[in-house]
């Protein structure tokens, strides 16, 4: 059991990439520019690195392995859409991470001790249904381009196409605030700033516009649901079973 | 009279197969110029199945057995013609069907490869909407079917083969389904071990009435569980009918190996008009029709003095290997 808790530990340490972003931020005074402080900058990463250990999803990759190793056939037998059964293994996994997360903030905070901060109830509970809801919207979208195993083998490939514009456009690497207000305006119209950005913003008490970025979650996941059904149902025509 | 539970007309499947020359030539032609060619698999194929019945399904390699399989359960969609199981149409995947069925694939598995069988086995019972005192009760009685007993509780990746084939059917059939697809089940399984599996699946067919469709390469499967079998040759089938009916045809003599009392009485049904195989010393194997055994017997009893008589069954694996790459029989 011991390599299963250590990989657990990985996982949680690998989502890490907000605490160099800040790094980067701070040493370089870039939040300057864009008027937040620095406390409500590590805030906002230590946040980014929550919202991402507990939205991130890898959908197409057990899709696209279980599809080419012939794993789907007996799923697909079974009177439960099996990525019920991807959407669970997701939910579980994130229960797992919880505490190694827990264990990350407290030594943030205690290298920071001037980022600590409390969210109030109801900002707590509208941060967990934002991030539940960032969570779906990954879900969907990497669910879509799983069902693409149908018609290709790897689409895997090209969900890494999105990968770009989910690394610089979510928040992920840069808070959306500080790009150009034309290239704004565009980037609020896409998901990707609903993935990290919002969700983040609004559990560190940065300025957000709390029931405008809820709504563009919602909007969202009520477009990419009937897309992903669509593409199930044609999809599962061209199923060949592959590899059983 | 027994109703068909499973009706299928005129039914034709292609795929499309794409091919790639070796190398780096290959491989870039393959690239911009993809070669794809539609294959026919399954041709115009038509055949009932009656509630209650064991059918097997024969064929080489790539005949086409797995597919009809996967299509009868709905996995794949027909190219054309028209399947009813149960009622329904297999790939319309409607929740009443999905849970009257069950597909076995040897050696490919849905157990979770980390956790126990028992947690596949409770996951499989919320999927079918069965409670968890159900779940017990029906856990309960199919290990003792299976002579499942402590390893449902050791993870899967620990489990022998045959521990891990027993645990897959148990979590194939919780939901007690009514018509099984069951493709090459024993397949790497051992001597016992596919006994045992043969044995829990006559006592499941006896039990539940279930209909079993079975396809496998192991003879013993075939001749011990199905009286029907379905020959099928590149997509479409070359024969239908009772497994007997078709060794009775491609095997029409017995060889009778008799073992006399003295070397002459040996020579003398030499020279009655047997046709004889062979002869050493005082044995001698003659060849008899199937129809004319009990009063060629008969003779020999009466007429030699016989110290003992074996009668050999031609080996089924040689009967069975004539259909593989037979097109058409007329029985």
């Amino acid at each position: 059991m011991l390599e299963y808790r250590v990989e657990i530990a990985l996982w949680a340490i690998s989502g890490i990439i907000p605490f160099f972003m800040l790094n980067i931020w701070t040493n370089n005074n870039l939040n300057e520019s864009i008027n937040i402080s620095d406390v409500m900058l590590s805030r906002y990463f230590l946040c980014a690195f929550f919202v991402r250990q507990f939205s991130v999803v890898w959908v197409v990759f057990s899709f696209e392995e279980d599809s080419l190793l012939g794993k789907v056939s007996p799923y697909l037998i079974q009177p439960l859409n099996p990525f019920f059964r991807y959407f669970a293994q997701h939910l579980a996994e994130q229960i797992t991470r919880f505490p190694f997360a827990l264990i990350i903030a407290f030594f943030f905070f205690l290298f920071n001790p001037e980022s600590i901060w409390m969210p109030n109830l109801g900002i707590l509970l509208l941060s967990i249904l934002s991030i539940f809801l960032s969570f779906l919207i990954q879900f969907l979208i990497q669910s879509i381009v799983a069902c693409l195993c149908f018609w290709t083998e790897k689409a895997s490939s090209i969900e890494r196409l999105l990968f770009i514009p989910t690394l610089f456009l979510s928040g992920l690497l840069a808070p959306v605030v500080s790009f150009p207000a034309y290239v704004k305006t565009w980037i609020y119209l896409t998901p990707f700033p609903y993935l990290i950005d919002f969700p983040a913003n609004l559990l560190s008490g940065n300025e957000t516009n709390i029931s405008g970025g809820l709504s563009m979650q919602i909007l969202w996941i009520l477009l990419l649901f009937p897309l992903f059904k669509k593409i199930w149902s044609e999809g599962t025509k061209k199923f060949t079973a592959m590899g059983s | 009279m027994v109703q068909n539970i499973i009706d299928v007309r005129n039914l034709s499947k292609s795929f499309d197969i794409s091919s790639k020359e070796p190398g780096i030539k290959g491989t870039i032609k393959h690239f911009f110029r993809r070669k794809t060619k539609n294959l026919k698999v399954i041709k115009d194929i038509s055949f009932e199945i009656k509630e209650g019945e064991i059918v097997g399904f024969l064929g080489a390699n790539g005949a086409g057995k797995t597919t009809i399989l996967k299509m009868l359960c709905g996995l794949i969609y027909p190219s054309e013609g028209s399947i009813s199981v149960s009622g329904y149409l297999p790939f319309r995947r409607k929740e009443n069907f999905l849970k009257n069925i069950t597909l076995i694939m040897g050696q490919k598995q849905q157990l979770i490869w980390d956790l126990p069988p028992i947690e596949s086995f409770y996951l499989n019972a919320s999927i079918y909407d069965l409670d968890k005192l159900e779940a017990k009760k029906r856990i309960k009685k199919l290990s003792d079917m299976l002579e499942l007993d402590e390893e449902i509780f050791i993870p899967v990746r620990k489990l022998s083969l045959g521990q891990r084939m027993k645990s897959e059917l148990l979590a194939a059939l919780i939901h007690e389904p009514n018509i099984l697809f069951l493709d090459e089940p024993t397949l790497g399984l051992d001597i016992n071990a596919q006994r045992n599996l043969r044995k829990f699946l006559q006592k499941y067919n006896k039990e539940t009435n279930a209909t079993i469709c079975l396809t496998s390469h192991y003879m013993k499967d075939i001749t011990s569980l199905c009286k029907r079998v379905i020959c099928v040759h590149e997509g479409s089938i070359s024969y239908d009918g009772k497994l007997d009916l078709l060794l009775k045809k491609l095997s029409p003599v017995k060889d009778i190996l008799i073992v006399c009392r003295s070397e002459e009485d040996a020579i003398k049904l030499e020279k009655y008009g047997f046709t004889v195989k062979n002869k050493i010393k005082n044995e001698i194997t003659i060849k008899i029709e199937n129809n004319s055994i009990t009063s060629s017997l008969k003779t020999i009893l009466n007429n030699f003095d016989i110290e003992d008589l074996f009668i050999n069954e031609p080996p089924i694996d040689e009967i069975i290997g004539k259909v593989l790459i037979k097109k058409d029989y007329d029985i």
